[in-house]
């Protein structure tokens, strides 16, 4: 909301700065986004009055103006395609400066030129260049131009909360100044108008809970087609509003001035009486913005006979407005309660400036005062009959009295404000209350839809007390040790570890492309946003890995030939069977994972190492540098984004459910070929759950005795995971084995087609005493027997 | 003895000078065994003379004996310090060899790092945890009560139309959520409301319900997005409730922790009066760096407030007899502000020639 400094300080005149009034404003809680001068600091802009134009001799585009700029006729060059003789329009004397430019007494184009007529842009008040700025016809010539326009003032853009609405208008600021500063409000000139005739329009309200209040007027034989004053056009503009009728600017006019919405109807376009009551539904509507609605019982309506012909409180309708031709009209001044207009503009996706302030509450009081001054405003404008104000009241909000107690008042805001302090602050707001001891009562006034409560009265006197003298506590908290656990890791100590492993972390959006989700999850019934921004971020991933390949192409594309990456976040999984809890939504789960993407060479380019592509085991063994020193088991299985045959799930032991944890694999290559990546890319998606687990350590006494090594290269088949040999070794080993270790794996040309040979190191040991060969022999004997009965493996020859 | 006068010592000495000359000439372990067996071999210099000894009387023999140990003595001193030079020299040359380029880069795996946004979070929790904050978490698919009705913002409110909320195409079927569709946090202040509610229950019964104090932070979404505005953002949310926790605490608190998060107390923090429907009195606050490219600068970065009655009665509790704030601040803006990095939208480009320089 914009308002102009002159307008304001017409109602309320503090000797204050305008900048100076703009911080208090802003410090009170009415913030103003920018206070800024209508016009450049420029002097010596005067009414030029044109008396003569001729034909510039060189130039076709010129023309030479005689000027009078109210002592002398000048001669003046001019370029703009609007002269003509007669007009008055500013004249930049010879020795103004207007931005980097100084007017001099110069030749153009080889004729005199003594100044310098103005359009709106050159003398900064728009972007208007189309000509010259057009003055009215009666200006003075040689008068300062500056006083003509009213340019010594500032426009105050105000950023307002939804609770004050009451500052919606020219007097609710006003008010505020008042209270802020001490300086007098001068109460608005409002006369009753006597009417003209018995004119009368009937009105009737058939819901009360939606239309309280419906004050209305009926003007006859006006001249609808007059011009709006210089006056009130130029207040509107700079307030933000067009100038388009003069009946429309009017009621403009006093929404601005006293934040009182009005609507006028053509009154011969009317059919029958006003019924202000809720839509029906299939009734239709075409709004004045050419926007045709349909209506429902949720929707408060002005009707006549002929249906809807207006949204109460929101917007009038095509079939009854007033144009330049109106003869007479009716005008309309109601109060719609808040809750019969709030949402209704944004659920047919506009907005309007009545809706706006009914929507946060319009004063009820001053629905006659508003027809008044506006009926003095049009008599004055396009004259006419007015008939009585007929004020029609059904049901006004209750303002119950708000009590306030000055201890709570101090506990709250952790001051020692006194009653004597508050009971100037109430007074200050002129708010009409009663003291009782150290309680005080407050009537709130209608123009206030935020003071219900105590605490609404508090926080007004926290306002006019000053947040700034409010004093800052040191914080003040029990000396009760509280330490991280040691057996759960924070996301953030697993971050540190993944970081630690060379990855670096992203944060991506949590909508993404629907493809990604067909892709990489297989999943073909993702949650959707019903509003998403973009159809690329319409549907909540279901699974981190789709934005990590992004963040790979994204960085492949701007030739990083190593990406490590990784991202901790939610992801969203529709379950039927999750219910409402204290951390959970029915519905859905959204567990948070950890996923990670490597691309290019397993270590990043070097002198001391061979060139090699990030694999499989690098990533495991990045998963088990994260995990540990909780151990990891992988076991194959296929996963619609990686590989079949290089995938596999992650299962930690003392994980919930059967400790499948997560995902581990290589890129499917037809993803790797549709996302255009020319290397694979090894992924990992694990919950976040199973990473921040974190064991107490729980160690065994060293054995005194020495350890027996024995190394067991077997033979077996190559479709034998290494994984099941070890975990047949680790149920059945003889107790003497401590440890089973695959330490080689070979493959090759020597070997019988279709077999690999492993190699195992097996640590013995006893606490008790010093084993002997032949019973390390035994002990190596049986595992290899084991292993040869369970998987048919045989001792390397 | 006539015989040794003329002979026998000044052999003596010059055997065991001649050894000493050879054994520095001999330029290798060989050639200094050589040398060795030249005068202490069985056919070295030193055994003529030893030989000689038999035919001497006992006086003169226990003298010329004396003399010829003594040689013995010296060159076998001499060897011995060959012996060493030798090997050290051996040694230098050995380690002149397997000198390294020391300035040659190391070799092995690399190191990623944290994004900003994790670095400041880590931060303020670690900041809030100093004085007994608690760290919570919560749902990001939220439902409208938790993210609206609790936080006394009901439907139609035209506080709602200040944040702009995505929806998915999921209900709540609950009988609060009276069939609304599940939506976006738009704010991480459901996290507060589901926090204290769980606190309060935990104490349901008790005397006295102990104060709440939780950090709650993570990502918030709403439908808004051009050079200032992302779609997706996180805020970190604090909330201490008490039996006489005030206003004049929150400023305290909230200063503390920009000086602390800033490290800096050359910061000027100002509260100014504001609306938001689950406070009051409800403040913006702005913070203004003493020095710095920013310096001068009034910058909004929080809201705040005393918790309104109605969402502490949300929460399970007395208003009458509990009280305190919360407050909400952006962690890309204090990152941004705290790093220098004045476009937001390089914190979700994934783009790791920015995100590098964070480790």
């Amino acid at each position: 909301m914009n308002i102009p400094e002159n307008w304001l300080r017409g109602f309320v005149d503090p000797k204050l700065a305008i900048n100076k009034l703009a911080h208090l404003l802003t410090m009170s809680g009415l913030e103003v986004e920018s206070c800024r001068p209508v016009a450049p600091p420029f002097a010596g802009v005067v009414v030029g009055e044109i008396l003569a134009v001729e034909q510039h001799p060189n130039a076709d585009k010129l023309t030479v103006c005689t000027v009078n700029d109210g002592r002398e006729a000048l001669r003046v060059v001019c370029g703009a395609p609007n002269v003509r003789a007669g007009m008055k329009a500013p004249l930049a004397t010879v020795g103004t400066v207007l931005g980097s430019l100084e007017i001099k007494h110069t030749k153009l184009r080889g004729v005199d030129s003594q100044g310098m007529l103005c359009s709106a842009r050159e003398l900064g008040l728009s972007d208007d260049h189309s000509g010259l700025l057009e003055l009215a016809a009666d200006a003075k010539p040689g008068s300062d131009v500056r006083k003509l326009l009213q340019l010594d003032e500032h426009v105050l853009t105000f950023k307002l909360t939804p609770n004050r609405a009451d500052c919606l208008s020219v007097l609710g600021v006003a008010r505020e100044v008042a209270a802020l500063t001490g300086a007098r409000l001068k109460n608005p000139e409002v006369k009753k108008i006597k009417p003209g005739d018995k004119s009368r329009h009937p009105v009737r309200i058939s819901s009360p809970e939606g239309c309280g209040r419906f004050a209305g007027r009926v003007i006859r034989n006006v001249n609808a087609a007059a011009a709006t004053p210089a006056w009130m056009r130029q207040r509107l503009e700079r307030a933000g509003q067009r100038s388009i009728s003069a009946l429309v600017d009017v009621t403009n006019y006093v929404m601005l001035e006293l934040g009182r919405p009005l609507h006028v109807y053509d009154l011969d376009k009317l059919k029958g009486a006003i019924d202000v009551r809720w839509g029906r539904d299939g009734e239709k509507l075409l709004l004045l913005n050419g926007q045709e609605v349909g209506v429902d019982a949720a929707v408060l309506c002005i009707t006549d006979d002929s249906g809807p012909i207006g949204l109460a409180g929101i917007m009038g309708g095509e079939s009854t407005k007033a144009e330049t031709g109106t003869q007479n009209l009716f005008l309309e001044s109601a109060f719609f309660f808040p809750e019969a207009v709030a949402g209704r503009a944004r659920r047919y996706n506009f907005a309007s400036d009545a809706a706006h302030r009914f929507e946060r509450g319009v004063d009820f009081e001053n629905n006659a005062p508003g027809i008044e001054r506006a009926t003095q405003l049009i008599l004055e404008i396009c004259g006419g009959e007015p008939g009585p104000t007929v004020d029609l009241v059904k049901r006004l909000p209750k303002r119950k009295p708000v009590r306030m107690r000055v201890a709570r008042a101090q506990k709250v805001l952790g001051i020692d404000v006194d009653a004597k302090q508050i009971e100037s602050i109430f007074r200050r707001l002129a708010f009409s209350f009663r003291r009782k001891k150290s309680e005080f009562i407050v009537d709130p006034p209608s123009y206030r839809f935020d003071i219900g409560i105590e605490e609404d009265l508090i926080e007004e006197v926290a306002r006019l007390y000053g947040f700034d003298n409010i004093p800052a506590h040191p914080p003040r908290a029990q000396a009760k040790m509280s330490a991280p656990s040691e057996t759960r890791r924070s996301l953030h100590a697993v971050r540190e570890r993944i970081a630690a492993c060379d990855y670096r972390e992203t944060i991506n959006f949590a909508f993404v492309e629907p493809a990604w989700e067909a892709d990489f999850a297989g999943a073909s019934n993702p949650l959707r946003l019903l509003n998403p921004i973009a159809s690329q971020a319409s549907v909540m991933r279901s699974t981190l890995l789709g934005s990590l390949i992004a963040n790979v192409r994204y960085n492949h594309a701007r030739k990083l030939p190593r990406i490590r990456v990784f991202e901790v976040g939610r992801v969203y999984l529709r379950d039927p069977a999750a219910a409402d809890g204290p951390l959970t939504v029915a519905g859905l789960r959204q567990p948070v994972r950890v996923a990670g993407a490597a691309f290019g060479p397993a270590l990043e380019e070097q002198w001391a190492s061979p060139a090699r592509g990030v694999d499989f085991y690098d990533v495991r063994a990045d998963l088990e540098a994260v995990y540990a020193p909780c151990a990891l088991r992988l076991e194959a299985a296929t996963h619609p984004a990686l590989h079949p045959g290089r995938s596999a799930r992650v299962l930690i032991e003392g994980s919930a459910g059967s400790g499948h944890v997560g995902w581990i694999g290589e890129l499917h290559p037809r993803w790797q070929q549709k996302y255009e990546l020319p290397r694979p890319v090894v992924l990992f998606e694990l919950e976040a759950e199973s990473l921040v687990q974190a064991p107490l350590p729980r160690p065994s006494q060293p054995s005194k005795f020495p350890p027996v090594v024995r190394d067991i290269a077997l033979l077996v088949d190559g479709g034998v995971p290494a994984q099941a040999l070890l975990d047949a070794a680790q149920a059945e080993k003889p107790p003497i084995v401590q440890e089973v270790g695959l330490f080689d794996l070979y493959q090759g040309q020597s070997l019988p087609p279709g077999k690999k040979s492993l190699a195992f190191r097996v640590v013995m040991q006893d606490t008790e005493r010093t084993l002997t060969d032949a019973e390390a022999d035994a002990a190596r004997d049986a595992l290899v027997e084991l292993w040869g009965r369970r998987f048919g493996a045989r001792l390397r020859a | 003895m006539g015989m040794q006068d003329r002979v026998g010592m000044k052999d003596l000495d010059a055997i065991v000078g001649r050894a000493a000359a050879e054994f520095a000439a001999a330029a290798d372990p060989a050639a200094l065994e050589n040398a060795k067996a030249r005068f202490l071999g069985k056919s070295g210099a030193l055994s003529a003379f030893r030989a000689s000894l038999g035919s001497l009387s006992i006086e003169e023999k226990k003298s010329a004996g004396k003399s010829y140990n003594s040689a013995v003595e010296k060159i076998e001193a001499a060897l011995e310090a060959r012996r060493a030079e030798l090997a050290l020299a051996k040694m230098d040359a050995r380690l002149a060899e397997e000198a390294l380029d020391v300035t040659l880069p190391g070799r092995g795996r690399g190191r990623g790092g944290l994004h900003p946004i994790s670095r400041s979070w880590r931060r303020i929790e670690e900041i809030f945890a100093s004085i007994g904050f608690e760290i919570a978490d919560g749902p990001e698919i939220e439902t409208d009560w938790y993210n609206f009705t609790a936080l006394n913002n009901p439907e139609n409110h035209p506080a709602r139309s200040m944040q702009d909320t995505f929806y998915v195409d999921l209900k709540d079927e609950s009988r609060e959520g009276a069939g609304l569709p599940l939506l976006l946090r738009t704010h991480t202040s459901p996290m507060q409301v589901r926090y204290a509610r769980a606190w309060v229950e935990r104490f349901r019964g008790a005397p006295k319900v102990p104060p709440i104090k939780v950090i709650a932070t993570g990502r918030t979404y709403r439908v808004d997005s051009d050079a200032t505005h992302s779609p997706m953002f996180h805020q970190v949310e604090g909330l201490w409730i008490g039996e006489d926790v005030s206003f004049a605490d929150l400023k305290g608190v909230y200063t503390d922790f920009l000086q602390r998060f800033f490290e800096s107390e050359e910061l000027e923090v100002r509260f100014r009066p504001s609306y938001f429907p689950f406070t009051e009195p409800s403040a913006e606050i702005d913070l203004q760096f003493g020095s710095g490219p920013l310096k001068g600068h009034w910058l909004e970065l929080s809201g705040a407030g005393q918790v309104h009655p109605q969402v502490v009665r949300n929460f399970g509790l007395d208003p009458e007899r509990y009280m305190g704030f919360a407050f909400g601040s952006g962690l890309e803006r204090l990152t941004m502000l705290r790093y220098g990095i004045d476009d937001l939208r390089l914190f979700f480009d994934g783009d790791l020639r920015f995100l590098r320089q964070f480790s």
